[in-house]
């Protein structure tokens, strides 16, 4: 069997559309090396479910490729990078408002 | 222009406070993501990759000052400060909140606008050449039929639920300008041997994952025919088109599985049911929308101080050669205001620029403004002897950019800096491309060629059509960029061909260049345009520059 690929739990904010990520203690934050990262499959499952409960807060909620960095959760695919920052042709979003 | 109606006006309120309600019941709990959806796509709301984006139509692209002031309001009270116009004459607002949604609905409601079915399986805002009223070249204004195209569909209870989104584009001109062979339904007003007006009707266009050029189902129709005719088209759709797969379910795919003589013979049958039904109260209808797009008081002045300038002034020259249209009037002159000034994002503008346009068309332009699909702002109607003051007014505003058909006028698709379904960025390839050939100072040299980048197989960004198309896509986890050549968006439509292997985000500037290098050591003199060299020579030689180290391989 394929090596399971660690994940994050991401969504978007229900009011802001802002990208979200679940963290260990049940918080959702706007950073993704704050997110818990998710090794076990059938873990990744429960925590998905939990976040797919939370219709007024999460929009969205999935599974993200991630893995361990210094600060914590990386992303990997490129689209997971940019959903940390915001767009390439203005300094607006993540980028902007986590300074 | 045509102004609300009382029925408009209490149809879109009603709506506002509808969707104000279903805001109210998702934020409260009472409705779920799965059921506000489908709610909240019907009132042009989208959850985009960082946040909600909202996409407003400006029906067949025409837009009064006061309207044009009202986004710009938008933009700065709800957004970041600027708007998006898109390719099928839309405007998208990139970072609303939620909760805001019902406010920038309310105040566009004000205006006479609305988001209504700017999404979802339903007739989409009737697009239309941008030139319309204005061209030299045109037989009648497409808009009426627009309008007429527009109140028909809105809402209309048979095809809220269609197997997938139908796009309608109409032209009145003999230069299409308004893509129609990449339509669902395409309308072109012609004249038949008797000198009577109707239309050539094109159906089955589309780009996105399979490209196909429009087939003509009628070269004539007469114009009273057009409401039944075009129910017809859609009742047939509705009926055949597949809801098994999203993939299949454009009447292209339709057409094309039903065979062209098969369903127009279906399309007639359904038309003679439907004809009798159409007792003549939308002729009447047609009749009072005509008045509401009565031509402007044209005003009879000389146009010396133009000319004067016109020699005078280099820069204004530029532009005028680049950004100006022959306008029905001679003393007047179709002004294209460009949205992409070298290194700026296609089609975006702020609301301080949105106001100067705005600003423009009520002291210049007789109080009009078109959006083009190619995603300029277009001031329909100026007298000559105005152009130098409107153009010094541009440039003050950032929006004197003289580049309109050439290299760095390039369409491109919001991509995956905003885009939820995209598959790689659009954007910056086209700032970059836009930088580049500016620094070289060949654009000019390079003369009229259209680039058009889509961030995904859907093709927003129009890459079939483009001279040169890019697709940007993601190739096991990294964004690559595949190029067609010799596409084709006007009366005589081209999908473009496949150059070959894609190219890597840091090679595809580079690649383009390569090809636009070619083009200037091969045409035959610089009147013979990209698209014509390309024509003369098909792509091999173009195969060889995007790909030098081919060659050798194949003869080692």
């Amino acid at each position: 069997m394929a090596r399971f690929t660690p994940k994050v739990v991401t969504a978007n904010a229900l009011i802001e559309g802002d990208v979200i990520y679940l963290t260990a203690d049940d918080r959702w934050t706007r950073l993704h090396h704050e997110a818990e990262l998710i090794e076990d499959e059938a873990h990744a499952q429960l925590r998905l479910l939990h976040a797919m409960a939370q219709k007024s807060v999460a929009v969205g909620a999935y599974l993200a490729d991630a893995k361990a960095g210094p600060n914590g959760p990386e992303p990997t695919h490129f689209r997971e990078v940019f959903r940390t920052r915001g767009p390439s042709n203005y300094f607006l979003g993540k980028q902007a408002e986590l300074v | 222009m045509y102004n609300y109606s009382e029925f408009d006006e209490s149809f879109v309120r009603a709506r506002v406070a509808q969707f104000s309600h279903q805001v109210e019941r998702r934020i409260d709990g009472s409705l779920t993501e799965e059921e506000f959806r489908p709610l909240r796509l019907m009132n042009g709301l989208y959850l985009q990759l960082h946040a909600y984006m909202l996409r407003v139509a400006i029906p067949y692209g025409t837009l009064n000052p006061r309207q044009m002031r009202q986004l710009a309001h938008i933009a700065q009270t709800w957004d970041k400060g600027y708007g998006h116009f898109t390719t099928r004459q839309n405007i998208q607002f990139n970072w609303p909140k939620l909760s805001d949604v019902p406010k920038m609905l309310s105040a566009l409601a004000d205006v006479g606008m609305h988001a209504i079915q700017t999404s979802g399986n339903c007739v989409r805002n009737v697009t239309a050449d941008h030139f319309a009223a204005a061209a030299a070249d045109e037989i009648e204004d497409p808009r009426p039929y627009a309008e007429l195209l527009r109140q028909w569909s809105t809402d209309h209870p048979e095809f809220q639920f269609l197997p997938r989104k139908f796009k309608i584009a109409i032209t009145g001109a003999a230069q299409d300008r308004a893509v129609t062979a990449a339509h669902d339904i395409g309308l072109r007003i012609v004249k038949n041997d008797a000198g009577e007006t109707g239309f050539q009707v094109l159906v089955g266009g589309g780009l996105g994952r399979t490209p196909m050029v429009a087939m003509t189902v009628r070269d004539f129709l007469p114009v009273e025919d057009l409401l039944p005719y075009v129910e017809a088209v859609l009742s047939v759709y509705n009926t055949l088109g597949r809801r098994d797969n999203k993939y299949k379910a454009r009447i292209k795919i339709t057409l094309h599985e039903t065979g062209k003589e098969e369903i127009t013979r279906m399309i007639e049958a359904r038309f003679a049911e439907l004809r009798p039904l159409f007792g003549g109260n939308d002729q009447a209808l047609l009749a009072d929308i005509r008045e509401a797009f009565a031509p402007p008081a044209f005003r009879n002045a000389p146009v010396d101080a133009y000319d004067a300038f016109y020699k005078a002034d280099p820069v204004f020259r530029a532009w005028a050669d680049t950004n100006l249209a022959q306008h029905r009037n001679d003393q007047y002159a179709i002004v294209t205001i460009s949205l992409k000034a070298h290194g700026q994002t296609p089609g975006d503008a702020t609301a301080d620029q949105m106001r100067v346009m705005a600003d423009l068309a009520e002291r210049y332009g007789h109080n009009e403004l078109r959006v083009s699909h190619e995603q300029n702002v277009i001031l329909p109607h100026v007298h000559k002897s105005d152009l130098p003051a409107v153009h010094a007014a541009l440039m003050q505003a950032g929006l004197g950019t003289a580049n309109v058909g050439l290299i760095s006028d390039i369409i491109a698709c919001p991509g995956m800096d905003y885009c939820a379904l995209a598959t790689a960025r659009a954007i910056p390839v086209a700032q970059e491309i836009a930088t580049r050939f500016d620094a070289l100072k060949l654009e000019h040299d390079v003369g009229p060629l259209k680039i058009k980048i889509s961030g995904c197989i859907n093709a927003c960004g129009h890459h079939h059509v483009g001279h040169i198309g890019i697709l940007g896509l993601d190739r096991a986890g990294v964004e690559n960029y595949q190029i067609t050549l010799g596409g084709d968006g006007t009366e005589d439509a081209v999908i473009g061909e496949r150059a070959g292997p894609g190219f890597a985000y840091d090679e595809i500037v580079p690649a383009i260049e390569r090809i636009v290098l070619a083009y200037l050591d091969l045409r035959e003199s610089p009147e013979e345009t990209f698209l014509q060299a390309y024509r003369r020579v098909g792509l091999p030689p173009f195969k060889a520059a995007l790909y030098p180290g081919e060659g050798n391989r194949d003869a080692a």
